[in-house]
């Protein structure tokens, strides 16, 4: 009898695991060799110790399971502006990216839907979006820092900038291909358009427009981690990027990874979001 | 001078092309569908006949001409005209008391929910839902869509229904219990219906009236053949062993077969005027030859 697909998948997983951290441990070893000569640049960003070989600068895996129990212990507690808990971390960023993906979120949809209803603003606005899509949403940086002059004002702008497309696009391709059809029924009820627009334009495009949120929200939250490094003051990035200049790599790890959670976390809720509304036809 | 009483749905002089150029689908479409009528259109594929159907909803505007309806020119799409659309056009994320109350509570903005769900409810047991009203479209089979479909037409007491080859996508079993019942809803609520049909023994069965559209581009209303069957005497089992049937059959059958495609030799030699179609009655040379053709127009 062969066991489920999910359970062996499972132990594959566990497996593939363990395998990672046994390399990981064993690379990771200190090593006494005092090894010929070392890069000055780098020694002098690594530190002599580490440089050197005498500690190995990698943690082992047994060293960042000590950092990620000791910032699970207390993840909020604040000491000082420059030392506060990673959950306080955690909690600037995801507060950024809901506070610019919400903005977003409301100019996007009523555009879209505008859009998608109105070929003539589809054609107006169409250059301006396929010139504005493809730019790097740090290049906004400093001319957010220069108009805004705040910096977490700044990085909620970016965030905005970056969520604003895909959910603009979707929007757009899902009320202008929502089933004639569909329209027609409307049209036959005498419906009037805002109830049109409530009633089944929205319900038809809402998968499409829900899946322009999951893309926005994915890339808003990998958009965070560097608009944070850039600007420094609070937030996930910014502990990244200080416990580089401490040279903390087990602290970094353990960021890596709970970054990497509260990602699969928001996407999850977007997920299930977009099963809601959701339709078989 | 005396005005001819309209008929309830008057089509004068219709006419549709598509872009600037080329020919029209149709041009200058004389007919009618007096109230309480249950009309056909019979015609080959692609002649415009679902063109004819959405300018008669509104849903379209024709290139010329007009439709009247109840003495006034239609501009738009009309409450008092329900579609029964030919690919059902349910909302696919309304259940099925969910897409018929939609339609109730359009047609009646003020009812609170209660009434507005008493009212769908009446008409989903009416074409047999009853139980299946929580269920989305996608959960039933194309036979139970069709129904909701009618039953969403039926549910909004329009004073016409328009119907798109409602039944061409289901299987024969479920065609022929959808059109019984469809002939009981008719009888019983004395709607007046206009429907679309490529199957000649659908239009036999239900129509009282049948209008025989030529080939397109540039096609034409060929003439008009009333079905002398009595509605009392139609049923689906035995229609075959009506004495007027085959005349019937044979009639529409060798109009499909061969006149529709060479109506314009036809009618070279003879005046044809579209505003005075011949009207024939086939069903009547079956059992009184010979045929008896008379010449009715608009002002009959
Ligand atoms: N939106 C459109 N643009 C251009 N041509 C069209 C359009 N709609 C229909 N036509 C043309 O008009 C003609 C009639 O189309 P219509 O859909 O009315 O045919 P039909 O009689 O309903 O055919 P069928 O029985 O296959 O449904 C066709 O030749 C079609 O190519
Ligand atoms: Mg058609």
């Amino acid at each position: 009898m062969k066991a489920s697909l999910g359970l062996r998948a499972g132990l594959l997983s566990l497996l593939i695991f363990a395998a990672i951290v046994l390399v990981w441990q064993i690379a990771a070893r200190p090593t006494a060799v005092s090894g010929p000569a070392v890069d000055p640049e780098y020694a002098k960003l690594v530190g002599a110790a580490a440089a050197t070989g005498q500690k190995s600068a990698m943690p082992t895996p047994a060293d960042i399971g000590a950092t990620i129990w000791k910032h699970l212990q207390d993840p909020f507690y604040v000491r000082g502006s420059n030392d506060k808990g990673i959950g306080i971390q955690l909690a600037y960023s995801l507060g950024r990216v809901l506070l610019g993906f919400f903005l977003a979120a409301i100019a996007a949809v009523p555009l879209g839907f505008l859009i998608g209803m109105s070929p003539l603003v589809h054609r107006a606005l169409d250059p301006f979006i396929q010139v504005l899509k493809p730019v790097s949403p740090l290049a906004w940086m400093p001319l957010a820092l220069y108009t805004i002059k705040d910096s977490a004002v700044s990085s909620i702008f970016v965030i905005f900038i970056c969520s604003v497309w895909p959910m603009l696009i979707n929007t757009a391709f899902g009320v202008a291909s929502v089933r004639k059809e569909w329209l027609n029924v409307a049209r036959t009820l005498e419906v009037g358009p805002l109830r049109t627009a409530f009633r089944v334009i929205l319900p038809a495009a809402a998968p499409t427009i829900m899946t322009g949120m999951r893309i926005s929200i994915g890339i808003a939250w990998l958009v965070i981690v560097a608009a944070e490094m850039l600007v420094g003051g609070t937030g996930i990035g910014y502990f990244v990027w200080n416990e580089w200049n401490n040279l903390s790599i087990a602290n970094i790890v353990t960021a890596i990874l709970l970054i990497g959670v509260v990602g699969l976390l928001l996407d999850q809720v977007l997920a299930r979001l977009t099963k809601l509304v959701t339709y078989p036809e | 001078m005396t005005i001819p009483a309209r008929p309830l749905i008057s089509v004068e002089g219709l006419a549709r092309r598509f872009g600037n150029t080329g020919p029209a689908v149709f041009e200058d479409i004389w007919f009618g569908v007096e109230r309480g009528e249950f009309c056909c259109l019979i015609g080959h594929s692609g002649c415009g006949k679902t063109t004819i159907l959405n300018v008669l909803a509104g849903l379209d505007a024709p290139s010329g001409g007009a439709v009247i309806v109840d003495n006034r020119e239609i501009d738009g799409p009309s409450l008092d005209r329900a579609v029964i659309f030919q690919g059902h056009a349910l909302l696919p994320w309304l259940t099925v008391l969910g897409n018929i109350a939609f339609a109730v509570a359009s047609r009646w903005p003020s009812w609170d929910r209660a009434k507005v769900r008493a009212h769908a409810m009446t008409f989903i047991e009416l074409v047999g839902l009853k139980g299946a009203e929580n269920k989305r479209p996608a959960q039933l089979s194309g036979g139970m869509k069709q129904r909701v479909g009618i039953a969403r037409a039926l549910s909004i007491q329009p004073k016409m229904l328009l119907m798109d080859e409602p039944f061409s996508a289901l299987d024969a079993l479920t065609r022929g219990m959808l059109q019984e019942e469809v002939l009981r809803l008719c009888n019983e609520t004395h709607q007046t219906v206009f429907m679309i049909t490529h199957d000649v023994d659908e239009a036999i069965l239900l129509a009282d009236k049948i209008v025989l559209m030529t080939n397109g581009p540039g096609a034409r209303i060929a003439e008009i053949v009333v079905n002398t069957m009595p509605r009392a005497e139609r049923h689906r089992n035995d229609l075959h062993r009506h004495p007027q049937y085959y005349a019937i059959r044979n009639h529409l059958v060798e109009f499909l077969v061969n006149r529709s495609r060479n109506f314009d030799a036809e009618i070279a030699g003879q005046g044809y005027d579209p505003r005075r179609l011949r009207v024939v009655k086939p069903g009547l040379a079956a059992v009184n030859p010979p045929a008896e053709v008379v010449s009715l127009g608009l002002s009959r």
